[in-house]
């Protein structure tokens, strides 16, 4: 009688257990599978809608079909370029000093102080860029738009750096200290190059990930449909043009929109892979 | 890190000798005042970050008050303006994002992390890391084009299955909470996976043995020993999650409706703080309309703060790595 | 191989500078209501004077005038005119008055997507209210059947579309639904931005446009060249006269007649349900909103150089994107007072 109890009781944990992980697998199933299935629609649309014009040409105006986002790629390297130029700089050194000089309640405070900017939702960031840039300036710039993105680089250029540089192991830095380098000279002959493969894919993926920020720019950079020369001037970019092309009512647009979303998407991508490889294979050499 | 070094030998060498120890000793103070520097120039913006917000939103707190964070209006006209239509969309637009994102994310976690196959595991970790990189307007693109048909193809099913609670009355036109909460879900999810699929795979595998010894089936061992465990790490992921769907901007502005207005039906539209911040503050007719958005945009900073202190308390009291 | 892709980075952002550097770029923006003319004006312009670039902003006409005002462009663009408050602080902040230029004459149309109703719906004033206001619900309700007869109206919710920011097209919109429902002006108001009672926002006339496309059953306010140029149905609105009339070139025409005879000095006038036959009530005047003083010189030369082109050549190409010219005497009046500008 007791036999026949405890076989039916395993029998329902037996199957409880093969319920809920195959339930399990259909999560897998469906997160991948949905997320795949839309950059799937991403690449076969935006792949669709590609051409010359859209790298070369200058945007129509506003209800005639044709031109491209000449402009606005354009737009988006110079705000990549200077976000990267003040960004990556600061946080770089930040991180060398939580690494190398941390340990003291002031490196904690820093370390705090990063999260929390961290987490500062981006469009708060671009808030900050007008009042304290734009505002006196007086105009919207590439400046306003490219500093904005700037700090959202920074504290994620310091935890990496940091992250990197801590991996660095111990005996390398002992060793150089023994043979009589002094502390900079140790960090920055042997900890930096040490670890400068990390750092290197820590900046690839950094940029990626503020490539593709559109709310700072919306009121920094504003936009244009010409040229924006110099960095004083309101400038295209890639995301605000997919923003703006996506809600409006010309097909023209969107296809372009889509085109641009590709070539976006295609870009983050490929940095993000590359970025990955290259870590994990040091990964691999390390150990 | 170890304290300078060559301070032991304090003897003075001569010469040429002395000023090269000079110059290396002047190479560690320039270090340290160089990254110092960096390090205090990021508690610098942080600190005029707040202060600007704290500052352009002075003509709305003061007007206003507290009273800000619990008025329903926001009549630019009379030039009333209270924030609870926006917290209440960003709210739950990230619950709806949670309550879809959780189970898939933890679900399809446990799986990567205990019952497949290592290669396939990294693999479709790897993918789906990925996907966290993809950028917010583009999930709101694709959210305008692909997710808000389907969600009108799904429309009449969800009706007549749960059309009889107050969370899905009314019309239906595409642009709604419902539509902003499930382009967050998938945009959350990729995070909730990995961070907690590693969480996962931290748990020391003598807690996994000895369940299993004690004749717990893989999943009970899994559910009962090896999640809970984890569950810190896990908990922590999903409000570092909900700090990201509180203020992402794009993919909501472009499918939430932007109608100021509390609706208890999901199928409404709605409107987040950083929807209307995006859509409204170039355009901001007047001081106190400018004031009134830059104070909302102050209670976001201070909602995502809070839920990122609390995230970070979370998956720093895990095991192994301490902190991200 | 990164420092060969960031060299040739700065050599050819270097070069795009040199090349541009010649280029005058002047930065304007505001109303969307007439964002296809000016982009179309900017463009020919552009190719007229290369050295002159106009990059136009389409933010809204709030936008527009709050942008002027801080000064972040060298002028601006509403199809609400800036009211006594708004023209003071502008002085306050930028030292000079502001002044308006009306540029072409266009007007709001009711626009639609309604299964299978593909010709044009009447809409009297009351019926536009009551949608508006949320007491009209379906494409069903009397009122419309009324204006409608022999037109099967399903028995659908509608769904309003409105401006999600601050907007001179809401302008005209709200200051006709203001001249017909005494209720209406006190409730809600005259205004670029309002207190919607009902409705989802869309952003900019584009994104009013396109939500509509998107949507069944919806409706929405649109200026007349985005619903045709995006083939989109729109209705006839009934006037004062009581005619029915849709939008085209005549009856904006007409809507602009009596007030260009009595034109003010500073051009800020309301044509929304103006009197007389064949007229289309919800027409309007949009403007540039131009500082007085123009400090910089070259600028200053550039954007009153455009004005009188504007005024002249440039009002040949209206009509092709239905906006209707600016009638003589207005025209002769702007020419004078370009003067005005120093």
């Amino acid at each position: 009688m007791a036999r026949r109890k405890m076989s039916l009781h395993l029998m329902r944990r037996k199957t409880v257990n093969a319920v809920m992980l195959s339930l399990t697998g259909l999560c897998t199933f469906i997160a991948t599978g949905t997320l795949l299935y839309i950059l799937g629609y991403l690449f076969v649309h935006g792949g669709k809608n590609l051409s010359w014009d859209f790298f070369t040409k200058l945007p129509a105006p506003v209800g005639e079909a044709g031109g491209g986002m000449a402009n606005a790629i354009l737009g988006s390297a110079k705000l990549l370029l200077l976000a990267t130029a003040i960004g990556v700089p600061i946080g770089f050194l930040g991180g060398v000093y939580l690494a190398e000089f941390g340990g003291n309640t002031f490196a904690y405070l820093v370390r705090y102080v990063t999260d929390l900017l961290n987490g500062v939702p981006s469009i708060v960031i671009g808030i900050f860029a007008y009042t304290l840039i734009v505002l006196p300036q007086g105009h919207f710039s590439t400046m306003a738009g490219g500093l904005a993105l700037s700090i959202m680089m920074i504290p994620i250029a310091i935890r990496s750096s940091e992250e990197f540089l801590r991996a660095v192991p111990l005996a390398l830095r002992e060793g150089a200290m023994a043979l009589g380098a002094s502390k900079s000279k140790a960090i920055l002959t042997v900890v930096i190059p040490a670890a400068k493969n990390g750092i290197m894919t820590g900046i690839m993926l950094n940029l990626a990930r503020v490539a593709g920020e559109t709310a700072p720019l919306i009121f920094t950079s504003l936009g244009n449909r010409f040229w924006s020369p110099g960095w004083e001037q309101p400038t295209a970019s890639l995301p605000v043009m997919i923003y703006t092309y996506a809600l409006g009512p010309y097909e023209d647009w969107h296809q372009q929109a889509w085109a641009a979303g590709f070539v976006l998407l295609a870009l983050v991508l490929a940095v993000n892979i590359v970025a990955r490889l290259m870590l994990s294979r040091q990964a691999h050499v390390i150990r | 890190m170890a304290a300078s070094t060559t301070s032991a030998v304090k003897a003075r060498p001569s010469g040429r000798a002395q000023s090269f120890q000079q110059r290396l000793r002047a190479g560690d103070d320039l270090a340290y005042a160089v990254t110092l520097a960096a390090a205090i120039t990021i508690l610098a913006i942080t600190a005029l970050l707040v202060y600007e917000l704290y500052v352009h939103s002075t003509l709305s707190r003061h007007k206003f008050g507290w009273s800000f964070l619990v008025t329903r209006t926001w009549d630019p006209v009379a030039e009333q303006f209270g924030a609870l239509p926006f917290i209440y969309g960003t709210v739950v637009t990230s619950v709806i994002a949670l309550l879809l994102g959780i189970p898939l994310g933890v679900g399809a976690a446990i799986f990567l992390a205990e019952l497949a196959p290592p290669k396939i595991s990294s693999g479709l970790t790897f993918l789906i890391e990925l996907l966290a990189a993809v950028p917010s307007v583009i999930f709101g693109l694709l959210g305008v084009f692909v997710l808000i048909p389907i969600l009108h193809k799904l429309e009449d099913p969800i009706r007549s299955a749960l059309g009889w609670t107050p969370l899905f009355q009314g019309p239906f036109y595409g642009v709604s909470m419902l539509s902003a909460g499930v382009v967050l879900s998938l945009m959350i999810i990729p995070f909730i996976i990995s961070i907690s699929r590693e969480v996962i795979l931290a748990v020391p595998n003598d807690q996994r043995e000895a369940a299993l010894a004690l004749g717990a089936t893989r999943w009970e061992s899994t559910w009962d020993v090896v999640v809970p465990y984890a569950y810190k790490g896990i908990t922590g992921s999903i409000f570092l999650s909900l700090a990201r769907a509180l203020g992402e901007t794009m993919a909501v502005t472009m499918v939430i409706g932007n109608d100021p207005k509390i609706n208890t039906s999901l199928f409404a539209p709605g409107y987040s703080i950083a929807a209307i911040i995006a859509n409204e503050f170039a355009e901001a007719p007047g001081e106190m309309y400018t004031s009134a958005l830059i104070e909302l945009g102050l209670v976001l900073f201070a909602l995502t703060i809070i839920i990122n202190g609390a995230a970070r308390l979370l998956v720093a009291g895990t095991s192994s790595k301490g902190g991200t | 191989m990164t420092r060969k892709i960031m060299r040739a980075a700065m050599a050819a952002a270097l070069l795009a500078g040199a090349a541009l550097a010649q280029q005058v770029l002047i930065n304007c923006g505001g109303a969307t209501f007439p964002y296809p003319m000016y982009s179309k004006w900017f463009d020919v312009y552009h190719k007229k004077v290369p050295a002159l670039a106009f990059n136009y902003a389409s933010i809204g006409s709030s936008g527009g005038i709050k942008q002027v005002t801080e000064g972040t462009v060298d002028f601006g663009a509403s199809d609400g005119p800036m009211t006594d408050e708004q023209m003071r602080q502008f002085r306050e902040k930028r030292g000079s008055n502001v002044l308006h230029f009306p540029t072409v004459l266009g007007a709001d149309v009711p626009t639609y997507n309604v299964p299978g109703v593909t010709g044009q719906l009447n809409f009297t004033g009351e019926a536009l209210v009551g949608i508006f206001f949320g007491k009209i619900t379906k494409w069903n309700d009397p009122e419309l059947v009324k204006a409608n007869p022999g037109v099967k109206l399903p028995a659908n919710n509608i769904l309003v579309v409105h401006r999600s920011e601050g907007s001179g097209t809401t302008y005209v919109w709200v200051d006709y639904l203001a001249k017909i429902s005494p209720e209406w002006k006190q409730k809600v108001g005259v205004a670029g931005s309002v207190n919607w009672p009902v409705g989802v926002g869309g952003k900019g006339n584009e994104g009013v446009s396109g939500q509509i496309k998107q949507t069944p059953n919806s409706i929405g306010y649109v200026e007349l060249i985005y619903a045709v140029q995006n083939k989109m149905s729109y209705g006839k609105v009934k006037n004062s006269a009581g005619e029915f009339v849709q939008a085209d070139l005549a009856s904006v025409t007409a809507a602009a007649e009596k007030a260009s005879k009595t034109m003010p000095d500073d051009f800020r006038v309301s044509i929304t349900n103006a009197e007389g036959k064949g007229v289309y009530p919800i027409s309007s005047f949009t403007w540039l909103l131009i500082p007085e003083k123009i400090a910089d010189a070259t600028k200053r030369k550039a954007i009153t150089d455009f004005l009188k082109w504007m005024l002249t050549d440039g009002q040949n190409e209206t009509e092709a994107l239905d906006y209707a010219k600016l009638p003589k005497p207005v025209v002769d009046k702007e020419m004078k007072a370009i003067a005005k500008i120093q």
